[in-house]
């Protein structure tokens, strides 16, 4: 494991319609960890993740991935959106949604070939789901669903992987493979970053965590960092001082 | 005899143009943006006719096109920066510039081989004589070669495409992140729309293109569980349509277009009721044989 910084977030400030999501953030996100971003609803953890991937518009500040601009190293990224934020009655079916995670690779009018399908294969296998992979996606339940976001990640084969909320919603046998995958993704160096809002399971997951409330409350390994007084700092009272300016800079 | 044929085909060409794209419309639940950017063509068709004086295709469908790309930027921005709902937006900008577009028509009808009833419900039955003359020489129906020419760009794009159009209809953000233009994406597709649009109104008219855009479609997309199959049976089921649609019309010697249409939304319902696994029927036989 290495203390060098998978992800490096520098003064950075987001914001919707005026009124700022994520406050002045500065954080580095160590390569090779299990990493949790830790806030209550609405503190900007998956503005924070979309920021770091560009998907969002950034009102000033700066990111880098592995010490590079995001430019040069997107495909080193993978990304497992919230599993509502797509439309799971498209005409597809489980192995073609995994075969996306591969289409960063192609220029136009290249397709993923016989290599892809069997990488895809291989990914739905990790997760136990091979024998669903010509099922149609409306016809798979929740926790199912999203084994199948989480092989499309690793089909992706990146160094850094942002996930958002892939404990949401999930059945108890899914919510195990998913942390049996990422805890085997650490082990091969991989850097893990995931949206996470069950306070309980948290401490038991990551080795690292960042408290986000707006701005980040704290930020490092679980021991030092997961800590009654912070914890409260980032839950306790959520009105707080900035959210009242935010909302004055609304109005 | 030929004259009969050479419809049919331009009813084909057309519903498999269109079939092809609206499946792409449907599925990005943006059905009403085709309904808006076949409205709002109109004034680029109306200024191509003015300004270039002829019924020259070239002119128009990048007259179309123009307006096309503008109807769909409007629509976008308004959405985007204005914070205004996604279906006020479009109905703001294509009523509009349908308006503008009936102004200008009527000002100038004079002038213009070009009146609204053509614009609106087409003119598909007189196809066969309005002939493509290149040398002297009858090339066959102007039609043909407009809409012929139309559906080829259309299948080279959505073939050229076709994972970048999957991606970015269905995971946006999936596809941002991968470095896939998603705004790239959807003008591209709002072009292809357009000049799609305009080189069908022609023969089904400005409101009947609505139905082949979307009506097989919605049929294909409740047949099948795989896109390239629902593209394939959305232009089949337009194909289809333009096929009986002209049955029906000669039985009844009534409007081709319109029966054109008709029979596309008989599809659907045919579809709708009948679909193997998302029918209404099958689903309620299944839920009896489980009880």
């Amino acid at each position: 494991m290495t203390t060098e910084a998978a992800i490096a977030v520098r003064d950075l400030t987001v914001a919707y319609h005026r009124r700022p999501v994520l406050w002045d953030v500065s954080s580095n996100f160590p390569a090779g960890h299990l990493i949790g971003i830790i806030g209550p609803n609405g503190a900007g953890k998956s503005t924070l993740i979309k920021a770091i991937m560009g998907l969002v518009p950034v009102a000033s500040g700066e990111v880098r991935i592995l010490g590079d601009t995001l430019k040069r190293q997107r495909h080193l990224l993978g990304y497992v959106p919230q599993r509502s934020s797509v439309d799971w009655d498209f005409p597809t079916n489980a192995l073609d949604v995994v075969l996306m995670g591969r289409y960063g690779k192609f220029p136009l009018f290249r397709r993923p070939g016989k290599k892809d399908r069997a990488i895809a294969m291989e990914c739905l296998e990790k997760l136990g789901m091979s024998s669903y992979a010509d099922r149609q996606i409306s016809q798979l339940s929740g926790g199912q669903q999203q084994r199948v976001f989480l092989a499309r990640a690793l089909a992706q084969d990146a160094e850094v992987y942002l996930m958002d909320e892939p404990f949401a919603g999930v059945d108890a046998a899914t919510e195990q493979a998913i942390i049996v995958l990422l805890r085997e993704l650490r082990e091969k160096g991989k850097t893990v970053i995931v949206v996470h809002h069950d306070l309980q399971t948290a401490a038991d997951y990551f080795d690292w965590v960042a408290l986000l409330n707006l701005r980040i409350i704290a930020c490092g390994p679980i021991d030092q960092t997961f800590t009654a007084e912070n914890l409260r700092a980032t839950y306790g009272g959520r009105l707080n001082l900035l959210t009242a300016i935010g909302e004055e800079l609304s109005k | 005899m030929t004259a009969s044929l050479w419809i049919i085909a331009t009813g084909i060409l057309a519903a498999a143009a269109c079939g092809l794209l609206g499946s792409f419309l449907v599925l990005r639940k943006t059905s009403m943006l085709g309904d808006a950017i076949s409205h709002a063509v109109l004034p680029g068709i109306a200024l191509a006719f003015l300004i270039s004086g002829s019924r020259n295709p070239i002119p128009m469908l990048i007259g179309a096109g123009a307006l096309g790309l503008i109807t769909a930027f409007c629509t976008e921005t308004l959405h985007r920066v204005g914070r205004l709902q996604q279906d006020a937006s479009i109905g703001v900008t294509f009523t509009w510039l349908f308006a503008l577009g009936v102004i200008l028509i009527s000002m100038y009808a004079g002038q213009v081989d070009l009146d609204q009833e053509c614009v609106l419900y087409g003119e598909i039955a007189y196809v066969p004589w309005d002939v493509w003359l290149w040398n002297g020489l009858d090339m066959g129906p102007r039609a043909i070669w407009v809409l012929g020419a139309t559906f080829l760009i259309d299948l080279v794009f959505v073939l050229t495409c076709y994972k970048e159009l999957k991606l970015t209809t269905f995971d946006p953000q999936l596809a941002e992140s991968l470095g896939i233009s998603t705004r790239l994406f959807h003008y591209l597709l709002m072009a292809a729309v357009s000049l799609t649009t305009v080189a069908a109104f022609e023969s089904v008219g400005a409101i009947l293109v609505v139905a082949m855009l979307i009506a097989p479609a919605a049929a294909a997309y409740l047949l099948t569980d795989r896109l390239s199959r629902m593209l394939v049976l959305a232009m089949i089921i337009g194909a289809a349509s333009a096929v009986t649609g002209y049955l029906l019309a000669s039985w009844l010697d009534a409007s081709i277009a319109g029966a054109m249409a008709t029979m596309s939304g008989i599809f659907f319902a045919l579809s709708f009721f009948l679909a193997p696994r998302h029918g209404l029927l099958p689903k309620h036989f299944a839920r009896l044989s489980t009880k």
